[in-house]
């Protein structure tokens, strides 16, 4: 893993042509995550109208779209974090590793396990950095040593890009790290429970462009190991860190394609005006 | 895992059950002694009688004496409570600033948390002897220096809720009338204090109901004659004092003198509980103005 | 109404609000000198180690201060954990139907049942009917009734403070809702789950009319040497001694009042302690 702070990642939409595209898709490899004719609502108001979309693991897949277009909603229905809210219900199906998640007999919370998710606003719990890692290992049994613990603990800190500016004071209060360190840190801690997925609500939308940029990294490299699903207000951020893109409007998925050909030859209308700035 | 959380969740609905359970068991305790109480005393002579001497060898029922006896106390303590804690509340509201509420109001709470016997000692052995020096007849016992201390320490309710009914009432009606001209006190009494009517009647409702329900200062100091009388000067008794008299003495249980303490509770339980009824109803009524 | 005669009745009116307010704490002044004066000079370790007796000169108040911490933290011992699991309950688990505001509902009506009332419950239902007798066990069982009602409501209250990003939190990484509540959300509440508790109980301790109907003693000259034994509490001895006609029990009523005082403003004190030590934890 090379140090994230000296890679340059392609910086405008123009430089987009010449870096690595993701794979064509390809028959052979399943798809991670699917959602089919999916609606959602929230009491009587429908949230997501008929979204049905392949999201292909190991690549880091953007959701994009203007306020209030269904875009976090339809990502907090692949942990089925929506559940919490009272008056929600769910129409079709949302599939991992062809699965449907809200089949009957599912176990939501083993299913939150396998499906990490990062928010927009970190939220830390008021407790020390390891106590923040090491919690969700517990709960869930994985660990049966303290070493094996905190040597869980190292790991996924390091997954983070976190480890080496906490070694020195695990023991300390989480809520002393700075908004760039706290998400860090939020990453690992959704990281130590071993997920396949990370879903990643607008993670960076609270941070300064620093703090930002490591963020962004972060994204793209631990696609590797993991499926990365982001959703993000700001294109560029879309165009420098996704392999494919999803635009969201109005609750529904109006096109679903390649990063590179969404920012540069959109096949809706609606998706050209978008990017380009016409509107949102 | 899934079976533990059940068995979590009906565990703590259990222990929430319990508030239910109490109020039944308030109510049951209360039923079935008055019933065994009215089986040998007819209801009418209870509730319109005007001898109350249960203890006496030809005991007399009448349960009115007591009844006048713990009204008189509670009209003069809301004599007291409600006027002065409604100007404290309108003080506070709209007259003081941040600074000044913040040093007064908790030290008017802690009018309520000086517990009642001390109170009773105070009303016995302080204020019925000042109040001696002004009304020379006054007897060593009686309705008016606990009726007085009473009032003194249900006042922060009063002014507490008259409060929090006068703060909820939006600024704008305010600015309106400080806009035309109006000074604070007819903006506070004109306007304020007729928007904020039901909250403010729903605290006066809940003051009645604890003075109705206050035990120590009247035990100390208002006397064991339950007197069917009106005059604040004499010994009297009320209905929570005589279940005090009774409880302290050697009265055996099983016995009819030991169920009128039932029959004079559930008096008691059903007159505060239906002002408090009346006294959240209207709370509600005056949120759902507001908001 | 001329303007000069409108400003100066809002004056006189202002002045007049005023002075009611000042009023009653001059009440609360009276009050408290009066007691210092009368009792202050009764005070003494001897009284507050004594036993009571006819001499009033030689009365002391050990027994009563005994029963009433004795009967203080059994009362915290049951009040605290049923309070807040109802409460857990209430604001975690519960529903929008029927049951739950049946039940929230009767918390509001209870916590405004004069105490005189829970007395009678105690008598009938402890006392008699569980046969627990006029016991230290009987009494705290009354008061934890009691204190019910305030424990709930402020523990919920602490509940809705812990912020729901916290919880989030917890679910996403897949936690149970028990999990979530033991792990995450109780020890952020905790302090003001404290705090209501110390003020609820503050209020109990003063309490002399529900203990005194159930059958708590007023004249003891033992301490409780068992949670079945029978007993007295400090309010109970002051009112004892308060009704008696003799003015040198009367100073003994005051020095017992300065007592249950001081111990009012501990209690107090801590739970105020308390509540400021865990927002500046919180605060990181």
């Amino acid at each position: 893993m090379s140090t994230a702070s000296t890679r340059p990642l392609p910086g405008s939409l123009g430089e987009l042509a010449s870096r690595n595209v993701a794979p064509p898709p390809s028959s052979s490899e399943p798809c991670k995550i699917e959602a089919k004719h999916l609606d959602f609502y929230y009491g009587q108001k429908r949230a997501l109208e008929d979204i049905s979309v392949q999201i292909r693991p190991h690549l880091v897949t953007a959701f994009i779209g203007p306020s209030g277009c269904g875009k976090s909603t339809f990502l907090r229905t692949i942990n089925r974090m929506n559940d919490i809210i009272p008056g929600t219900r769910v129409d079709g199906q949302v599939l991992i590793d062809n699965a449907n998640i809200y089949g009957p007999g599912v176990d939501v919370v083993q299913l939150r396990r396998r499906v990490g998710m990062v928010f927009q606003k970190s939220n830390p719990f008021p407790k020390s950095i390891f106590e923040n890692v090491s919690y969700g290992l517990r709960i869930n049994g994985m660990v049966s040593s303290k070493s094996e613990l905190a040597g869980q603990v190292e790991e996924s800190l390091r997954q983070a890009a976190l480890w080496d500016e906490v070694k020195d004071r695990l023991h300390e209060s989480a809520l002393a790290l700075s908004g760039g360190q706290q998400q860090r840190l939020c990453i690992a801690r959704a990281l130590a429970v071993r997920p396949d997925i990370l879903l990643m609500d607008e993670p960076a939308s609270a941070l300064d462009p620093i703090a930002t940029q490591r963020i962004e990294e972060l994204a793209y490299d631990l696609k590797k190991k993991y499926t990365v699903v982001i959703v993000t207000h700001n294109m560029q951020q879309a165009a420098r860190v996704s392999d494919y893109t999803a635009f969201f409007w109005l609750g529904r998925l109006v096109e679903y394609d390649r990063t590179d050909k969404i920012f540069t030859n959109p096949t809706e209308k609606l998706t050209e005006d978008y990017v380009t700035g016409r509107f949102g | 895992m899934r079976r533990f959380e059940f068995v979590i969740e009906r565990g703590l609905f259990l222990c929430a059950l319990l508030s239910v359970a109490t109020t039944v068991g308030i109510i049951a305790v209360l039923a079935v002694e008055t019933a065994a109480f009215l089986r040998e005393v007819p209801i009418v002579d209870f509730l319109f009688g005007t001898e109350w001497t249960p203890l006496f060898s030809t005991p007399r029922f009448g349960v009115l004496p007591l009844v006048v006896g713990t009204t008189l106390v509670s009209l003069i303590a809301m004599l007291v409570a409600l006027p002065m804690g409604l100007l404290s509340a309108i003080y506070l509201s709209e007259y003081a600033n941040s600074s000044v509420r913040r040093v007064l109001k908790p030290v008017l709470e802690l009018l309520a948390g000086v517990p009642t016997v001390v109170y009773g000692y105070f009303a016995l052995l302080f204020v019925t002897p000042l109040l001696q020096q002004v009304f020379p007849n006054l007897a060593g016992f009686n309705a008016l220096g606990p009726g007085i201390v009473m009032g003194v320490m249900i006042l922060p309710l009063v002014s507490s809720l008259s409060e929090d009914a006068m703060r909820a009432v939006p600024i704008g009606l305010r600015e309106g009338s400080y806009a035309l001209g109006a000074t604070r006190m007819q903006t506070s009494l004109r306007v304020v204090v007729p928007a904020a009517f039901s909250g403010i009647t729903a605290a006066f409702i809940l003051a009645i109901s604890r003075a109705i329900g206050e035990t120590m200062i009247v035990a100390i100091a208002a006397g064991q004659q339950p007197r069917l009388t009106w005059d604040p000067t004499v010994p009297i008794e009320t209905m929570t004092a005589y279940i005090v008299q009774v409880s302290l003495g050697d009265t055996p249980q099983g016995t009819l003198e030991y169920r009128t303490i039932f029959a004079v509770g559930m008096l008691l339980f059903l007159g505060t509980f239906g002002l408090n009824l009346v006294s959240a109803w209207l709370r509600q009524r005056y949120r759902e103005e507001y908001s | 109404m001329t303007n000069a005669m409108r400003r100066s009745l809002d004056v006189a009116f202002q002045a007049l609000s005023l002075l009611v307010l000042l009023l009653a704490l001059a009440a609360l002044a009276a009050l408290i000198v009066d007691v210092v004066s009368d009792g202050a000079g009764r005070l003494s370790w001897d009284f507050i180690n004594g036993y009571p007796s006819r001499r009033a000169s030689q009365a002391g108040i050990f027994p009563a201060l005994a029963g009433s911490i004795f009967v203080i933290l059994l009362t915290a011992l049951l009040a605290l954990p049923i309070g807040v699991a109802a409460a857990i309950y209430l604001e975690e688990y519960g529903r929008r139907n029927f049951v739950s505001r049946a039940i929230e509902i009767n918390i509001t009506n209870l916590a405004a049942v004069p105490s005189i009332i829970y007395g009678l419950l105690g008598l009938g239902v402890f006392v008699r009917l569980m046969g627990m007798g006029r016991s230290v066990i009987a009494g705290a069982a009354t008061l934890a009734l009691l204190a019910l009602p305030v424990v709930i409501l402020s523990t919920r209250e602490a509940l809705r403070a812990v912020p729901g990003s916290i919880r989030e939190g917890s679910y996403a990484l897949g936690a149970t809702k028990w999990q979530t509540i033991w792990h995450q959300v109780l020890p952020v509440a905790t302090p003001g789950i404290l705090t209501g508790l110390i003020l609820s109980l503050s209020r109990a301790i003063g309490e002399t009319a529900p203990l005194i109907t159930m059958g708590a003693l007023t004249y003891v000259s033992f301490a409780p040497d068992s949670i079945w034994s029978s007993f007295t509490v400090l309010p109970i001895q002051i009112f004892n001694w308060v009704s008696r006609p003799q003015r040198d029990f009367h100073a003994n009523a005051a020095a017992g009042i300065l007592l249950l005082m001081a111990l009012l403003l501990t209690m107090n004190g801590l739970a105020i302690w308390l509540r400021d030590r865990y927002q500046k934890r919180l605060a990181g």
